[in-house]
């Protein structure tokens, strides 16, 4: 059997890929072709998703379970969406996919050295949405799975987001064929964070290119993805790589994993560490550089999730997690910020008849 | 902003035991209520304080330089180049302090003819700099060897005998008074030839400033500075000479010579050896203009220049003799300068989303980087090598003053104003010429004691920053480059009240070159105490000039009363990569040697560390 059909490594993904291994997967094969430090992981594509429906008998009962419906009718989408996610999670991964799946994995936690090694499962979206973030499944994040049994159900889960009441409603309004519209999932050795969090390579609150704003937490970087605390924002200048301005907030609490249970928990931070910086200015400068690549490579404003993983407090490795193109600025029609002119003097004047506000 | 308000012009406080203080300034200057139109104008012009130069109150002869600005900065923007919004600034004193305002052209509808002239005639200037500015360059070299040259007579018991043998026809009491108008000419003309070029460039200046912040809304004005920031400027001269002095002092082994006692001393025991006549003799030359640099502004007549005390001279350059001798580096960092200002403008060059706007970067940075060097250098040939001879020539008018007992002393001279100087120079001379008693010891001795003691009030009050009603927009490009008059600024004034109403332990200033760093205050008061600064100290000053280059060699930061992000200071510091704050207003007296702060030079602000 041809295992790249369903299983495919990171190193092996590119923006090419989109339709099988989905944007996210996609743009972590990007980011380690730009020597950007990428925890090691796999795509299962969107054949693995179409054969596994195939296998269970859900390809037409699906989408005869859809037909008729419109986006008037709440309820009975949620109550399509709510049977629908049921059979895909209770389906059973075929032996053949199995093999494949739990064989890579195997490879994946010698690799890194670790038994079941801990991994991070997420859907990855095919649609013709990207690169806005809006699409189903695009939120659905499974942290620190061990073991191949809690690796094949949380696929599962994944591949049933495509249906929640959101993702069926925006199709049918966008005229987006069910059927058409398939989904991959990534597997990411989990980056065990001190600290993480996101970064803007464009400042996001004033549109300034030379600026990467970071937002940091304690813990894994899902308490600053989903809103929970307010972060500590560093920003650093592009060019000079200085920090030039810092914002330590309070920040409540943080995710991390409770070593007796080997389960992700959220806590509540310490009062000391609640205000204290939770990312180095050196570590800000060093995920800037990071920024200021990424950026170079897509060539557009980046959005960016990023890990860092240390024994010592201060030594830690640094990585990237996931990437994708910034949305507000990036959607901006590019025009120039003056209206050009022959010459400086012309500049001048305009300026002078404008003159400044100051109310 | 529409929270911020200032007493009207009219309602501003009088200290009582200055009544008849208006006496001491031109009428002209004063905010006055008994014509209903001026009253109106005046209460509905914006007046705000020029700290910037004026860090205290006005002596009522050094107040010429404000008449002489008032004149040249408003005729060129207003008769000679046509800014198309702006009209002059009028000035305004109250409680010996300077309050000025930018007017606004009135009727919208003139704008596109003025813009018309000015296309014209700025754009000969910005397209002819060079040339022009070479012009200038002679034209100030020529008044300067002038007024150098201008004889102050002393009046003689008896005319010699030449006045009659060569038929000359005139007396020395006439020579004085004409010697007296040349030297106030001079000045006045000096004046003209500084805003020659000097509103321009600020033009170019902040329009480079205004489209970087466009594009960048984050970007630091202290970066953009630094893209245009000239490397052969005239400010680093003064000091240059005297590290080359330094190392010439070594090379030729009469650097313990140069270690000890007096200026005075040590240059009479140069003449003792050849090597040391040789070091005099680059000593001498390097005097000839550079030391002509002067010691604070060059704004008023306490600034002295190194010529006028060489101890001051002697001691920075043994602060560079250590250097040297512990084996430093004591040369500017010319080579990082430069790669710092390609590296910023290519850096924010390339991150620009479109080629037009490539195209007016280069532009505005190229205008920008032709004009700065004038805007750096001018002040070099006009506040200190002009004003520093200025203020010696009327030392030697005073000379006559003090001689027919006008004054006391010869730094009482500044007590009286450049019109009331020429009355009393008439009084002498018609004295002298008569064989009779002057009235001048009469009336002049009392009115000084009074001024003085006027003066010191107005010293102790703290004038409001602004007084009048806020406009909405500022066209005027000196108003915004020079006193920083906008939003931003505005908010930040609101910010220094009620900070300096309620935390004693935060100081705020003007963010003048970035970094934060901890350690002991020494406040030097003047650049004759330059000498105590230990390695590490933070300096808190009045104010810095070229001749403070070198205890920069030895600070942590630097903290100053006075000044924005063009000061010496903050070009220095950025320049030697140092923590600045500028423009505290009371950093010197708030602060005192010894104690602990920490000073952020990005954020403007400074704490006092328990």
């Amino acid at each position: 059997m041809d295992v790249s059909r369903y299983l495919i490594p990171f190193e092996a993904c590119d923006l090419t890929m989109i339709s099988r291994v989905g944007g996210k997967c996609a743009s972590l094969g990007e980011l380690l072709r730009a020597q950007i430090p990428v925890p090691p992981g796999f795509a299962i594509t969107t054949d693995s998703y179409s054969r596994f429906l195939e296998e269970n008998g859900l390809t037409d009962k699906v989408q005869e379970r859809l037909k008729g419906l419109d986006v008037s009718m709440l309820d009975e989408i949620h109550t399509a969406s709510d049977e629908i996610r049921a059979w895909i999670e209770s389906g059973t991964i075929s032996e053949p996919l199995e093999d494949i799946f739990a064989e890579n994995y195997r490879v994946l936690s010698r690799r890194c050295r670790t038994p079941a090694l801990p991994v991070a499962v997420r859907s990855s979206a095919t649609a013709e949405d990207l690169p806005d973030a809006s699409f189903a499944g695009q939120q659905d994040t499974y942290l620190w799975i061990r073991g191949v049994d809690d690796l094949l159900d949380r696929i599962c889960k994944c591949w049933s987001s495509l249906f929640t009441p959101r993702a069926i409603s925006y199709r049918i309004k966008n005229k987006f064929d069910h059927a058409q519209v398939l989904i991959s999932v990534a597997v990411q050795k989990m980056v065990r964070s001190f600290t993480a969090g996101v970064m803007f390579t464009i400042n996001p609150a004033t549109g300034d290119r030379a600026t990467v704003v970071i937002d940091s937490n304690w813990g894994y970087g899902e308490s600053v993805v989903s809103g929970e605390v307010t972060p500590d924002q560093i920003h650093v200048n592009k060019i000079t790589m200085e920090v030039s301005k810092k914002t330590i907030s309070k920040k409540v609490m943080y995710y991390t994993t409770d070593p007796h249970t080997d389960q992700v928990v959220k806590i509540e931070l310490d009062a000391e560490r609640q205000e204290s910086q939770s990312l180095l200015d050196s570590e800000a400068i060093e995920l800037a550089k990071l920024a200021k690549i990424i950026e170079r490579h897509y060539g557009k404003p980046m959005d960016i999730e990023w890990a860092t993983e240390k024994s010592l407090p201060y030594k830690g490795d640094i990585y990237i997690v996931q990437s994708r193109p910034e949305t507000v600025w990036s959607q901006k029609e590019v025009k120039p910020v003056v209206e050009p002119k022959a010459s400086a003097i012309e500049h001048i004047m305009a300026g002078l008849i404008k003159g400044k506000k100051i109310t | 902003m529409a929270e911020l308000k200032f007493p009207s012009p009219h309602e501003a406080e009088k200290i009582p035991g200055t009544e008849g203080w208006e006496r001491m300034y031109p009428y002209h200057y004063q905010f006055s209520t008994t014509n209903p139109d001026r009253k109106a104008y005046e209460e509905g012009m914006f007046w705000f304080y020029d700290g910037l130069h004026y860090p205290e109150p006005m002596y009522p002869f050094d107040i010429i330089w404000d008449e002489a600005w008032f004149l040249a900065l408003s005729q060129y923007n207003q008769r000679i180049f046509i800014v198309p919004p702006a009209m002059g600034i009028d000035h305004r004193i109250h409680n010996g302090y300077i309050y000025i305002t930018p007017l606004p052209v009135p009727d919208p509808t003139d704008i596109p003819k003025r813009a018309e002239l000015f296309m014209k005639r700025a754009g000969y200037y910005y397209q002819n700099w060079d040339k022009l500015h070479d012009n200038w360059v002679e034209k100030m070299q020529g008044i300067i060897k002038e007024l150098g040259d201008l004889e102050i007579p002393g009046l003689p018991e008896v005319e010699e005998e030449k006045v009659v043998t060569e038929g000359l026809g005139i007396s020395t009491g006439y020579r004085l008074l004409n010697a007296y108008d040349k030297l106030i000419d001079l000045g006045i003309l000096c004046w003209q030839y500084h805003f020659e070029f000097l509103n321009l460039g600020y033009a170019a200046y902040v329009f480079f400033v205004d489209f970087c912040q466009k594009a960048f809304p984050d970007i630091p004005l202290q970066k953009i500075t630094q893209m245009v920031a000239g490397i052969d400027v005239i400010i680093y001269r003064p000091d240059e000479e005297l590290k080359k002095l330094a190392k010439l002092a070594i090379e030729l082994g009469v650097e313990d010579i140069a270690m000890n006692g007096t200026a005075e001393h040590v240059l009479k025991s140069m003449e003792g050896s050849a090597n040391g006549k040789k070091w005099l003799e680059a000593f001498q030359a390097a005097r000839e203009p550079w030391f002509y640099v002067s010691t604070g502004t060059g704004w008023y007549h306490h600034d002295r220049c190194w010529n006028d005390d060489l101890d001051v001279p002697i001691d920075a350059l043994r602060i560079y003799l250590e250097k040297l001798k512990k084996g430093d580096n004591i040369d500017r960092p010319t080579q990082q300068v430069i790669a710092e200002r390609d590296r910023l403008a290519a850096g924010y060059r390339e991150l620009m989303t479109t080629d037009a706007d490539r195209q007016t970067f280069d532009q505005m940075l190229g205008q920008a980087r032709t004009v700065f060097p004038y805007v750096e250098n001018h002040l070099f040939y006009v506040e200190h090598w002009f004003h520093s001879l200025f203020w010696n020539k009327i030392r030697e008018v005073s000379k006559t003053l003090v001689e027919y007992k006008f004054i006391k002393d010869i730094e009482d001279v500044w007590y009286l104003s450049r019109s009331e100087i020429k009355e009393a120079l008439w009084d002498v001379v018609t004295s002298w010429a008569t064989g009779s008693n002057a009235r001048g010891p009469l009336v002049w001795p009392q009115e000084v004691e009074w001024r003085k003691g006027v003066m010191e009030k107005f010293r102790q009050w703290s004038p409001p920053d602004a007084m009048g009603t806020v406009p909405e927009t500022i066209t005027e490009p000196f108003t915004i480059v020079l006193w920083g008059i906008t939003s931003d600024s505005m908010t930040q004034w609101a910010r220094l009240k009620s900070v300096a109403e309620g935390d004693l332990t935060r100081i705020i200033g003007f963010p003048g070159s970035p970094g934060i760093v901890e350690g002991p205050v020494r406040v030097c008061r003047t650049v004759k105490e330059i000498g105590e600064l230990r390695d590490g100290e933070i300096l808190v000053a009045p104010t810095t000039s070229p001749s403070w280059a070198p205890a920069f060699q030895k600070i942590k930061a630097a903290i100053t009363d006075v000044g924005g992000v063009m000061c010496h200071a903050a070009i220095v510091c950025r320049e030697y990569g140092l923590p600045a704050v500028v423009g505290t207003g009371s950093a010197t007296s708030r602060l005192k040697t010894g104690q602990k702060i920490r000073v952020d030079g990005a954020k403007g602000e400074i704490e006092i560390l328990p």
